[in-house]
């Protein structure tokens, strides 16, 4: 019986945020545009864009090579799987002892590797430009997010998701200044992961300084749909980490019962229909940087993460 | 078991006059070479089984040879038996790869006989249980190594790759004798005997600072790396995959015995001094690699980086077995032997790869390659699973091991000194670093010379290399897999090994539901390589097949978009150089002095306009040079007794006498 519900809550979360994924991007649009005065697309306009662009041919480069064909499905599944292994609405997941947090980050980065690896198939310029651009940023981002689930997993004295979201609910938690700054090299990391302004802009296209855009150009087709889908499905995770680390509150237990579980999806909305909220007011009320300022950005996140790491080993209560 | 090992080495050490002979027939490497791929498959599987069914008899020999009165101890126990399993394997993979690379060597007299006697060496090393034959194996290990490196010696570079590596070696064997010389002077030269002697505080760190010096140079720990990334590039391919991927493990294994088995309880601060070396090696090794354009150069700095990592888990190790808790200890040391062992393995297969792309191209810069995996297919799968792995991404068997890695760092609150509180989150920050570096680097490597377009008419020509080459990197790779989604059986295969050395051992592994790793506890951590594996080859393949089912299956070829302005020139892609600018600016300008120098010329002028690139080697400035400079003035100086009149040659012989009947009366 136990084994039967957490299957179906795992199947249930796998779609969830498969399904969640689109509208949660297609959500930010709307904010940042409403916030510009403008009208925006309809909420549901990327799931209509997936499915056009599933429907075309795929128009492939003259010389791509068949490792530049099978890297959408590589990084899709990696995304998938890292994003269903996150807590959204219930602490019950089946496989949720795969795979850790820092297994989780090392997933997303197997995901990167090849998404670079795709840029530079081609041998366009764009590409080249794009993959470069993006391991620099990763070289500086990745660490900063291991240091800052090494400052959470010292305190919560786990690093499986789940025992660090019940130890964060829990009264044991308390006021702590490392968990302040672990928070907001949280949010300086996902922003520079997911290319949002100010690291990378996701709107434009034919920038010089754009990033994930310029190592996806020469996709096409359900190939890009899938790549489309995995940046969207990345979102989702980053937000959802944010939820399940920062604010735990309402995450059903893995005993829990129906009730609770929807209780719990509900909020799990809520929560996303905030951060998201915030996300766009943010991105509307920041501009892009030069590239090399990302560095300085991420080198914050970085520092913040070490000093709320060392507070830990200081002293067990900060 | 110990006699099939050594009779395995004696038949290695009968194979160098056969290599000498069969280096002028026209098939005789590949006799050579597959004497050595069975003897050395042999005593893998000898050692390997030693180390799974009986890992607690340690069986040992004497020889009646070496000095007189002792003999030559040799002896099986856990711990060589997992170091021969990782240079036979290395060796054997080496072999196989060599049965097919071997045959593009153009004067194999130079590589022949040297090649068995280099085997023999380092198992030599790993068997000996005195002094005395260790150190005389390890010079030989050395000196058979160095006559690989300068085999192609027309080339001044490998002649100067050469004599760096010589002076080194020399340094190293110079450490490692002076820490056997303090270690037998109350005991003796046999390892049983120093085990049970009881040295003073005093002897004992002095006796860790030589060996980390003399072990230490010999794997290439910052900043006693400087002949490293020449040495091993210079080597013929399959030798430096052995000298990369194998030797340097040999000399983990130095430290490993004489810190942890020979010396008695470690004192905190020796694991200050080796987790302060270990972490800036990690990172400062792959920032290098990143640099380079050349494809073994850039294998070989990675090389230094790994070492870092190993070296930092034994830092742990050793600092958790001094503040008593010997249950992380032996996580921290697991981590860090399954790095020595996953190490090996993929240094070795991407060390072939080059191999590979060096004789079908002639090349190993990386600015000439590009659009290898059209022409090298299998070759380029085999290569990026060995940078998939290196990266320490799942599921492959790095991540692994840096994970069990950094679960031993979040655990290291519970150690009470506070000098430890403080260095090991840095060095937790140092290798997240290292990790993230490692994977722009292998970015780089595989996306300039396997995938674009081919920069130079031998990239495009290129052919794909001989079976026995790619069944060698095949191998590998499955191993790389393997060791990766079933990392359990290769940490319960280590506990002799960690109870021998650290005297606990890690929860046993195999057997747990569906084959979880579990570090501690299910409620700390956990990590399931077969499953993330499966579940992501599932969704992968669902998405695939329902995509093309109910959505679109269809695909045209036609030219690259890039933006409306595609550019038939070849130059127009991204290069080595230009890759790593971003990372440059970033990081290299303090650490490496990096400036770029544009040269304009006036308007007008013909003149192309150029983009220079200076990077300096701080450590070889600040400390090689000034000592290679004294050396040079002092010999200078001292040259001049050679050109004396022979007046002045009977003066100087009365005064030395007369000094030394002074020093004698006195």
């Amino acid at each position: 019986m136990n084994a039967l519900r957490d299957i179906l809550s795992q199947g249930a979360q796998m779609s969830l945020v498969l399904g969640l994924a689109p509208l949660l991007t297609g959500f930010v649009r709307k904010v940042k545009a409403r916030l510009l005065r403008r009208r925006g697309p309809p909420l549901l306009q990327p799931y209509r864009d997936l499915i056009r662009l599933m429907r075309k041919d795929v128009v492939l480069a003259d010389n791509a090579s068949w490792l530049f064909r099978v890297i959408p499905y590589l990084i899709f599944a990696g995304t998938w799987v890292a994003a269903s292994l996150v807590p959204t609405f219930g602490n019950g997941l089946l496989f949720s002892g795969t795979a850790d947090l820092i297994a989780i980050i090392a997933l997303l980065g197997s995901a990167r590797f090849f998404q670079a690896l795709a840029g530079m198939d081609v041998g366009t310029a764009f590409g080249g430009i794009g993959s470069s651009r993006e391991v620099m940023i990763a070289s500086l981002a990745e660490p900063a997010m291991l240091i800052t689930v090494f400052s959470v997993a010292m305190i919560a004295g786990s690093t499986q998701l789940p025992n660090v979201a019940e130890f964060m609910g829990s009264d044991a938690v308390g006021l702590r200044v490392s968990l302040g700054m672990a928070f907001v090299a949280l949010t300086i990391v996902a922003l520079a992961e997911n290319a949002r302004i100010p690291v990378d802009n996701p709107a434009t296209h034919l920038e010089l300084t754009m990033v994930h855009e310029a190592m996806v150009l020469e996709y096409s087709g359900r190939h890009l749909a899938l790549i489309d889908l995995s940046s969207q499905l990345k979102l989702l995770l980053y937000v959802s980490l944010i939820a399940c680390v920062f604010l735990p509150w309402g995450t059903a237990t893995a005993d829990a019962s129906v009730a609770r579980l929807v209780f719990g999806a509900l909020l799990y909305l809520g929560k996303l229909t905030v951060l998201g909220f915030l996300l766009a007011v943010f991105e509307t009320s920041i501009a892009k940087m030069r590239v090399f300022r990302i560095p300085e950005f991420l080198g914050a996140a970085l520092m913040l993460a070490l000093l709320a790491t060392l507070l830990r080993f200081v002293s067990g209560s900060l | 078991m110990i006699a099939v090992a050594l009779w395995s080495v004696a038949a290695l050490l009968a194979l160098v006059p056969a290599g000498i002979v069969l280096s002028t027939r026209p098939r005789g490497s590949i006799i050579l070479y597959g004497g050595c791929l069975i003897a050395t498959s042999t005593l893998c599987v000898t050692a390997l089984s030693d180390l799974l069914y009986f890992p607690h008899l340690a069986p040992s020999a004497t020889l009646p040879i070496g000095l007189p009165w002792l003999g030559a101890h040799f002896r099986l126990d856990a711990l060589s038996a997992f170091f021969l399993v990782v240079v036979n394997l290395g060796g054997a993979a080496a072999s196989l790869f060599a049965l097919g690379y071997g045959q593009h060597e153009d004067s194999p007299g130079r590589v022949l006989p040297f090649y068995p006697a280099y085997l023999a060496g380092m198992n030599v090393v790993v068997l000996a249980n005195d002094a005395f034959s260790f150190l005389v194996a390890w010079e030989f290990m050395s000196l058979t190594s160095w006559a690989l490196v300068v085999s192609h010696h027309r080339e001044a570079e490998n002649v100067r790759a050469g004599y760096v590596y010589l002076l080194m070696a020399s340094f190293g064997t110079l450490a490692l004798l002076l820490a056997f010389g303090l270690l037998a002077s109350g005991a003796g030269y046999d390892f049983d005997a120093i085990r049970a002697s009881h040295p003073s505080a005093a002897l004992t760190g002095m006796v860790v600072i030589l060996v980390l010096l003399g072990a230490g140079s010999k794997a290439g720990l910052v900043p006693l790396h400087a002949w490293l990334p020449l040495a091993h590039p210079a080597a013929p391919s399959h030798v430096s995959g052995l000298m990369s991927g194998v030797m340097t493990k040999v000399a983990v294994y130095g430290f490993v015995r004489i810190v942890f088995d020979l010396l008695p309880e470690p004192v905190w601060w020796w694991s200050m001094v080796v987790l302060l070396v270990g972490g800036p090696t990690a990172t400062l090794g792959v920032l290098y690699a990143l640099m380079q354009r050349d494809i073994k150069r850039v294998l070989a700095y990675s090389t230094i980086e790994n070492i870092g990592i190993i070296f930092t888990g034994l830092g742990l190790a050793l600092a958790f077995k001094a503040e008593g808790l010997d249950w992380v200890a032996a996580l921290a040391f697991t981590a860090a032997m399954l790095h020595v062992f996953n190490h090996a393995l993929f240094k070795s297969l991407l060390f072939f790869g080059a191999g590979a792309v060096l004789a079908a191209t002639g090349e190993r810069d990386m600015e000439k390659l590009g659009g290898l995996i059209h022409r090298m297919p299998k070759t380029a799968f085999a290569v990026l699973v060995g940078c998939v792995a290196i990266s320490a991404l799942p599921p492959f068997n790095g991540f692994v091991s840096e994970w069990l890695t950094f679960q031993a760092i979040l655990l290291s609150p519970q150690l009470p000194s506070w000098g430890l509180k403080l260095i090991i989150p840095a060095v937790g920050g140092l290798l997240a670093l290292a990790a993230a570096f490692a994977a722009a680097c292998f970015v780089k490597l595989y996306g300039i010379s396997f995938l674009g377009r081919p920069r130079s008419d031998v990239a495009a020509s290129a052919r794909e290399t001989d079976r026995f080459s790619l069944t060698a990197m095949l191998v590998l790779a499955a191993f790389c897999l393997v060791a990766g989604i079933l990392p359990a059986l290769f940490i319960d295969a280590l506990a002799p090994v960690s109870k021998d050395m650290v005297g606990n051992i890690m929860p046993h592994q195999v057997g747990l539901q569906w084959l979880t790793i579990v570090p501690i506890a299910e409620s700390r951590s956990s990590y399931n390589g077969l499953l993330v594996f499966l579940f992501a080859a599932l969704c992968g393949t669902a998405a695939a097949s329902a995509i093309h089912r109910l959505a679109s299956d269809r695909l045209r070829r036609a030219p690259a978009w890039d933006c409306g302005y595609p550019d038939p020139n070849l130059a127009i892609q991204y290069s080595a150089s230009s890759f790593s600018q971003p990372i440059r600016r970033v990081f290299g300008s303090v650490i490496f002095a990096a400036r770029e120098i544009g040269e304009m010329p006036p308007p007008s002028s013909p003149l192309p306009a150029r983009l220079r690139v200076e990077l300096h080697d701080l450590i070889w400035d600040a400390l090689y040079a000034p000592i290679a400079k004294a050396i040079g003035f002092a010999t200078d100086r001292i040259n001049i007794l050679q050109f004396l009149t022979i007046r002045r040659y009977l003066t100087l012989v009365f005064v030395a006498l007369i000094v030394l009947l002074l020093v004698v009366a006195l």
